[in-house]
């Protein structure tokens, strides 16, 4: 007898492609191009999308299968912390200042995200790289709803979270993260990749997520723990787009090479300055720390990026040019940018703090080529004059870099006495940068970051100030003005944690004391 | 030789999925860290659904992974009954 021959169901590659790759067509109503008009200017050359190959094979029902699970997951936790005032469990209220940093400057990057990969989405001729940028489209939305429930239950006991969009658009240090990824969301499809799925989501995403989410670990912040590990599943099919996008380009013609490396040196460089407020958070604003930033740096950037380029180096990738000298950062940028933080602390919506004798100790012992020598001293010197009553805020503005955006507080790399400054001229005006990676970027598109919107300089020019201002006027205080455009609580969200309102009432909440 | 890694949630949905690439995949180290399991192994790491069915006596979709995935690092192959990690260099 014959064996019976039973049609097979279809196996997961194929369900992918007919669900996928099998809904795409050739236009003929209008050319191609016109219907997809982002996706060659930047000169990279793609001669056969069917080489793309989809990382995870997520068809739709799937997806929808799968988030809802985690979203069922997430909100159960999240519901059960605020009923049970999960926020007491906290290891101490300056803690919460860490929150208040992510809902003000990474928050608002998910909304960013969002959109960016919305656009992405639909410029790519390929179908393959259109569901993946749909899908993390989708993704990065559901990231900033969660972050901001999983912060919600904060924002109803502590200042500094409340007006935290009105911030991203106005707040100094906040123009960091806002001009970084619309740098990204202004640049074309193939740049925007490169960016942000490759070298934010591939090379630095470890140096984002893991200080925040063992920083909550380590701080009892149950709800932000859950949230991160909720998110982090959808990052890693973030992780395998840009592996898999900087693969595609490189593979499809050897004239995209050296556009691909540009972005890469560009967008690791703008990434790593961009960490700086991580760097800050890790090692000075939680209470129970874990790894030191130059742990995290020497685990996730040098062992695990190394791996990563020497696979690359194949396809005549090499290393990102910053790589050194970021490399050579690991021992100052987090003391450097707190030691500016806690100078400018009245204009920021977050506390700031000396750190303890036991706090003092761990940096030591984590920085022992650099903490002692240049930072302790500086510190020890603010808690006298604290002491004395003579705690300082700094109510000049900085220069700030024309492409970071951060103030100049940047070192020379093997000489951290020194500033770095740097500067090139551009059609009659000079500008000013923190290092040679942020001066080539300007120089490689001087066009576009003549643009930046760099507060001080707008402070300067009389931007910053509401309707019906009147700088003229007897008694005017300028930084008084500016903190009111803020609209941030002067009192309140700003100035030393030692004597804030959350500290008084963290202190009776869990004490019980009056 | 560089290592490939994974990362799961260290929870009871997840223990089949470890212990199962613990079995199949000679080399591999295993890191505890609170709520975290990271496994490395030299070069190349698979996941069979079979090996999993086999520990847990349910039907196992290798997709779901995602609920429970916190990283990885490595090239990705994935069909219905494998999913691989892998770098060529």
């Amino acid at each position: 007898m014959d064996t019976r021959v039973i049609k097979r169901k279809l196996g997961l590659k194929e369900r992918y492609a007919a669900m996928t790759r099998g809904l795409g067509w050739e236009t003929t109503y209008q050319p191609m191009d016109k219907v997809y008009p982002y996706d060659k200017y930047e000169g990279i050359k793609i001669h056969d999308w069917d080489r793309w190959q989809d990382p995870f094979r997520l068809t739709m029902d799937a997806y929808w299968k799968y988030q809802g699970e985690k979203e069922r997951k997430l909100y159960a936790v999240i519901d059960a912390f605020a009923q049970n005032n999960g926020f007491l469990g906290i290891s101490d209220a300056r803690y919460v200042n860490a929150l208040k940093l992510f809902i003000q400057g990474v928050s608002p990057l998910e909304y960013y995200a969002h959109r960016g990969f919305a656009h992405a989405g639909r410029s790519f001729r390929g179908e393959g790289a259109r569901v993946a940028c749909q899908m993390q489209s989708i993704d990065e939305l559901r990231h900033y709803q969660t972050e901001t429930h999983a912060i919600s239950t904060y924002n109803k006991y502590f200042n500094g979270m409340h007006h935290a969009n009105h911030w991203f658009d106005r707040v100094w240090y906040l123009s960091v993260p806002k001009s970084f990824f619309e740098d990204a969301c202004t640049a074309g499809p193939f740049e925007f990749l490169t960016s942000v799925s490759f070298s934010f989501e591939y090379v630095l995403t470890n140096l984002l997520f893991v200080p925040f989410m063992s920083g909550a670990a380590h701080n009892g912040d149950m709800s932000t723990v859950t949230f991160g590990f909720s998110a982090q599943s959808d990052e890693s099919r973030h992780m395998t787009l840009g592996i898999e996008c900087i693969k595609f380009m490189l593979e499809q013609d050897e004239a995209n090479v050296p556009i691909v490396q540009r972005w890469i040196d560009k967008w690791f460089w703008r990434g790593y300055r961009l960490l700086t407020l991580v760097a800050m958070m890790q090692d000075y604003m939680l209470p129970k720390r874990g790894l030191s930033w130059k742990e995290a740096w020497e685990m996730y950037a040098e062992s695990n990026g190394g791996a990563l380029f020497k696979d690359l180096a194949r396809y005549g990738i090499r290393e990102p040019k910053g790589w050194a000298d970021a490399c050579d950062g690991k021992h100052h940028i987090s003391h450097q940018a707190w030691n500016t933080f806690y100078n400018y602390n009245a204009a920021a919506p977050f506390h700031t703090w000396v750190p303890t004798d036991e706090e003092l100790a761990w940096l030591s012992e984590k920085y022992p080529e650099s903490f002692d020598k240049y930072y302790r001293p500086v510190f020890e010197f603010y808690r006298e004059q604290q002491q004395a009553g003579n705690r300082f805020y700094n109510k000049n503005l900085p220069m700030l870099c024309t492409t970071c955006q951060i103030p100049m507080l940047f070192t020379e790399p093997g000489d951290p006495t020194q500033i770095a400054y740097r500067e090139s001229r551009y059609e009659g005006d000079t500008y000013h940068f923190c290092s040679d990676h942020c001066k080539e970027i300007f120089d490689n598109e001087p066009e576009k970051f003549v643009q930046s919107w760099l507060p001080v300089h707008q402070i300067y020019q009389g931007h910053c100030f509401k309707p019906g201002v009147d700088p003229t006027a007897p008694g005017f205080d300028p930084l008084a003005a500016v903190l009111d455009y803020y609209e941030l609580e002067f009192g309140r969200d700003n100035l030393d944690f030692e004597g804030s309102e959350d500290q008084k009432n963290f202190q009776r909440w869990r004490t019980g004391a009056a | 030789m560089s290592n490939v890694f994974i990362a799961f949630q260290a929870n009871e949905e997840a223990r089949p999925i470890i212990e199962a690439i613990l079995a199949d995949n000679p080399g591999a180290q295993v890191d505890h860290s609170p709520a975290l399991v990271k496994i490395d192994v030299p070069k190349r790491l698979t996941i069979k659904r079979q090996t999993i069915e086999n520990l847990t006596g349910q039907p196992f979709d290798l997709q779901q992974i995602h609920v429970n995935l916190v990283t990885l690092s490595g090239h990705i192959d994935e069909d219905d009954d494998q999913f691989t990690l892998s770098w060529k260099h």
